[in-house]
């Protein structure tokens, strides 16, 4: 591998003094001159016709400046796929979950705003409402939308090889059913916005979004305004995993309050309207047949998959497709089949979150794995060495692993954990458990169908030459993506990271498809190399004319020139640079050239050296229905071995430790590396062990908030050992992939293997609660007594 | 009916009108601009919002801000000084326990409020000290380790 002086180190964030001091500044800190502030009416019923609204009474109250409803904000349909545009800003005829958008008043005072939306009179028709998958199903069922019969939202139906002739000629056959529950974001920052006009007709909505460009589009379109007349910006953002990947009502809303009372605007959801609006992870509700052969040789897959879906599609056609898709690695399998059905249902509506589509089929496939691995009597960290795809590869639904460090992950979690000497000597009660996983480093296609580049970066050098400014639109939600891309900038430029300023988040600075699916490190990174390589090759260029040298005996490092052949004189050069500076104490003495003069010189003799730099993948995947959804540059890929104590008498499950290895290419930086390790892990911990949105049988959240809702605490937190798998991604700037999905991928089954190795019980619903574990062993020891 | 309060905050002195319903957290962010002080639900659960108030680290969303009149309060904005970052700060910065930085903020004043009665803390008393405050991005094993590199 190459010699880096920036990439691969542990540099210190360059957000994070500002955020440890308080001055980094979030949506909800920005305030306006003259602002108003939004407040939004939502439906109190499941499912409803509106048979009239009177908004008579709002606007009457002293202190309203505008109450909104379908007839101002229109009724253009949007959502995140096109395809599958079924979201209006406000209801227009019928609610179809409690918490349906129906109208939005701004007010001098919150207060005023609120007060104003209990005097909106809404009538109402009941409907009869489902909320189930089964229900919703059922003949007969009350429908949400006019045009899903059945409330079918999206089926997929594939299959890869063929898997009824590969199962028969299989020695050992596994069919088992995983269903986990639906789950909340639960980000910190709850969303909101300030939107504003200027004079010019221009509209700045500042959000905290992980997408501003596609936030972008949707308003544009729904307000039907040019892009070009449309800001968006991004400040600091409280983390997103997902759930703000797409425009919102509430931004949405905000936009048409401010055009309404050219004011600005400032809207924030509460922690219950963070719970209503959803958008988080599917309930999924999984069925898998896995064949193998006796030696070990995994053979064929057979999936099928309910999710229910909740009110409108928001990401679900791209969540029933990733659900499929990728179950298809890391292991060379064949032969594989999938049917994928979402369901609409009179609940919020659900979305993309942290391993999108992937986590529960990983849950469950991972397990039978290990059941296999049991019947034939083989260790299970063999079984799926012997099974995995080496870099190269490519899966059976077209999935190509351009370098993959699975089975170094698998060796590295083995030696962490002491697996060898603990595996099948864990004292009673005790457990050790195993699993792999893998995810995209970035989606291979744009949400909209677009020949669109997915990045665009700007490096732009001080007229100085001793900053370079990085412009990208790209989005920091705490994942250190800004750090990440300075980093990229000041290696390819050969200066020190505190020569980079960077600004991120602002559609005003190209073109970026923002934090999901895991793809801006590569993307971005990508982009952003490209843009400093550009730069760097002007400065060079103007440097090689002036100092007579071939430019190709230039070179830039640590902030000096390099010179692969005999230093020329340079004298005049600094002399010049010296000169332009009369009066500065700090001007250059170094033996070497400096790349400040240098870039100075570039400045003097060309104007401002801005280089541009862009990113698309190649093309991807193959040529069936559905194959654009699971194609990545590159993927990641994740091994861990859970360390559990079951109390048999309680049904206590308490998680000792985790061991996690993560092949995420050439790691930019380890410490955010490591960050993205230990957060999946903690988010894979909670789903497994204790969240759950829960709803009454109206189909209102009942745990809504943080205390019921119950995400992993600092008490809760096991010791997580991490180590770095380091590989070359052949597509990724210097080498570098994905680490903030892939490492959530095995957290769950490595649990479930572990609390099987401890008590003997396979579970097959999640959350892990004490009650459910105790079922499962009673069950397990009143089939030992018979 | 507002009520005028004095009270301390970051040592300096504040005197100011106040709704009888309104909450310190509102107090610091929208009144004071003490925007450094997060609000993650209003409802006490998240501990963005954590102060210092007379000694005691406290949800500033659960306090009214007429309770805190005649008190002491400490906030993010007064741990950095003229030297620069407060050692603990420093420390979240050096060892990356900062992801999104909305909970920061009140984890460190938490941490803070903690070493200030306990400097040898175990890690048994660290998670503890911050088990007030949720953090979704870090999975807290570095702001342990930037805890315990604070520890005396």
């Amino acid at each position: 591998m190459k010699d880096f002086d920036i990439i691969s180190t542990r540099a210190h964030r360059i957000d994070t003094p500002d955020k440890a001091t308080g001055q980094a500044v979030f949506t909800d800190d920005i305030s306006r001159p003259g602002q108003l502030y939004g407040a939004l009416l939502q439906s109190p019923h499941a499912h409803a016709k509106i048979i009239s609204i009177d908004t008579t009474k709002a606007k009457a109250l002293p202190g309203v400046k505008s109450v909104i409803t379908h007839e101002q904000a229109g009724h253009i349909k949007y959502g995140v796929s096109p395809a599958r545009y079924d979201e209006t800003v406000f209801a227009i005829d019928k609610v179809r979950y409690i918490g349906d958008e129906i109208a939005a008043v701004a007010a001098v005072t919150l207060e005023i705003a609120l007060k104003a939306c209990t005097l909106i009179e809404v009538e109402y028709e009941l409907l009869p409402a489902v909320f189930t998958v089964e229900d919703a199903m059922k003949e007969g069922a009350p429908q949400l939308h006019e045009n899903s019969p059945g409330n079918l939202c999206a089926e997929v139906h594939q299959e890869f090889g063929d898997v009824a002739a590969a199962l028969k000629k299989c020695d050992i056959i596994k069919t088992s059913t995983m269903k986990n529950k639906r789950q909340d974001g639960a980000f910190i920052e709850m969303q909101g916005c300030v939107a504003e006009f200027d004079n010019r007709g221009v509209l700045t909505l500042v959000s905290s979004t992980q997408v501003p460009h596609y936030v972008q589009r949707t308003v544009a379109m729904v307000l039907e305004m040019d892009v070009g007349k449309i800001r968006v910006k991004k400040p600091y953002v409280g983390a997103g995993f997902g759930i703000k990947a797409a425009a919102n009502p509430m931004e949405l809303a905000c936009c048409i309050l401010a055009r309404e009372t050219k004011k600005p605007v400032k809207m924030n959801f509460t922690r219950d309207q963070v719970f209503m609006y959803g958008r988080a992870r599917h309930q999924f509700t999984h069925t898998i047949t896995t064949g193998a052969m006796l030696d070990g040789t995994l053979m064929a897959i057979k999936h099928e998959c309910c999710l229910d879906g909740g009110a409108y599609t928001s990401f679900g056609i791209a969540t029933v497709y990733y659900t499929g898709s990728l179950l298809g690695g890391p292991y060379k399998i064949a032969n594989m089949s999938y049917d994928g059905y979402r369901v609409y249902n009179n609940k919020p509506t659900c979305g993309a979150q942290r391993g999108h589509g992937a986590v529960i089929a990983r849950a469950l496939f991972e397990q039978q794995v290990d059941m296999i691995a049991e019947e034939i009597g083989m260790d299970p960290m063999e079984l799926r060495i012997k099974n995995m795809m080496n870099a190269g590869d490519t899966t059976c639904n077209d999935l190509n692993m351009s370098s993959f460090g699975m089975s170094e992950c698998i060796e590295a979690v083995r030696e962490g954990s002491d697996w060898d000497k603990k595996k099948g000597n864990m004292p009673n009660g005790k457990g050790i458990g195993m699993a792999c996983g893998f995810f995209v480093s970035g989606a291979g296609y744009p949400i909209y169908r677009s020949d669109t580049f997915h990045g665009t970066v700007i490096v732009k050098l001080t007229e100085d030459g001793g900053t370079a400014l990085v412009y990208t639109a790209s989005a920091e939600i705490g994942q250190g993506s800004d750090t990440a891309f300075a980093m990229i900038a000041a290696e390819a430029l050969g200066i020190p990271l505190d020569h980079i300023r960077l600004a991120s988040g602002d559609t005003d600075m190209g073109v970026d498809l923002g934090a999901y699916s895991s793809r801006q490190t590569l993307m971005t990174g990508h982009a952003t190399k490209n843009a400093a390589d550009h730069a760097k090759a002007q400065v060079l260029e103007v440097l090689a004319e002036q100092l007579n040298v071939p430019k190709e005996e230039l070179d830039i490092k640590n902030g000096f020139i390099e010179f692969s052949g005999d230093t020329p004189d340079f004298s005049a050069l600094r002399t010049r640079y010296i000169k332009e500076h009369r009066g500065w104490t700090d001007n250059p003495d170094s033996e070497k050239l400096t790349f400040k003069e240098a870039s100075r010189v570039a400045f003097l003799e060309r104007g401002s050296i801005v280089g541009t730099g862009k990113y698309k993948p190649h093309n991807l995947g193959g040529k069936f229905k559905g194959a654009a959804v699971g194609t990545s540059p590159a993927y990641g890929c994740s091994a861990q071995v859970a360390e559990v104590t079951v109390d048999m008498e309680t049904g206590q499950v308490t998680i000792d430790s985790i061991t996690d290895a993560h092949d995420c290419g050439k790691a930019i930086n380890m410490t955010s590396v490591e960050g993205q390790m230990e957060g999946s892990v903690s988010m894979g911990i909670g789903e497994a062990m204790h969240e759950e949105v829960i709803f009454n049988d109206k189909g209102q959240v009942l745990n809504a908030d943080l205390a019921e809702y119950k995400i992993v605490t600092s008490m809760d937190m096991p010791r997580v050992k991490t180590i770095v798998v380091e590989s070359d991604e052949p597509n990724g700037p210097y080498g570098a992939k994905e680490v903030g999905e892939g490492a959530i991928m095995p957290t769950i089954p490595a649990i479930l293997n572990a609390v099987y190795n401890a008590a003997g019980v396979r579970l097959n619903e999640l959350p892990l609660t004490p009650e459910r574990v105790f079922h499962a062993i009673q069950d397990y020891k009143e089939r030992m007594a018979k | 009916m507002k009520k005028i309060i004095s009270l301390t905050i970051n040592d300096q002195s504040h005197e100011i009108a106040v709704e009888p319903n309104l909450t310190l957290a509102d107090m610091l962010r929208y009144e004071l601009a003490l925007t450094g002080t997060k609000k993650g639900c209003d409802t006490g659960d998240c501990g963005a919002c954590t102060v210092i108030m007379d000694g005691n680290a406290v949800n500033s969303c659960l306090v009214l801000a007429a309770q805190a009149n005649g008190s002491v309060i400490e906030t993010i904005e007064g741990l950095s000084t003229d030297q620069g970052l407060h050692p603990l700060q420093e420390a979240f910065v050096e060892k990356g326990a900062i992801q999104c930085g909305f909970c920061s903020p009140g984890v460190i004043m938490s941490a803070k409020n903690m070493l200030d009665k306990n400097p040898n803390p175990s890690e048994e008393e660290i998670r503890e000290g911050i088990s007030g405050n949720l953090c979704r991005c870090t999975g807290y094993q570095k702001i342990f380790e930037a805890i315990e590199s604070q520890s005396s």
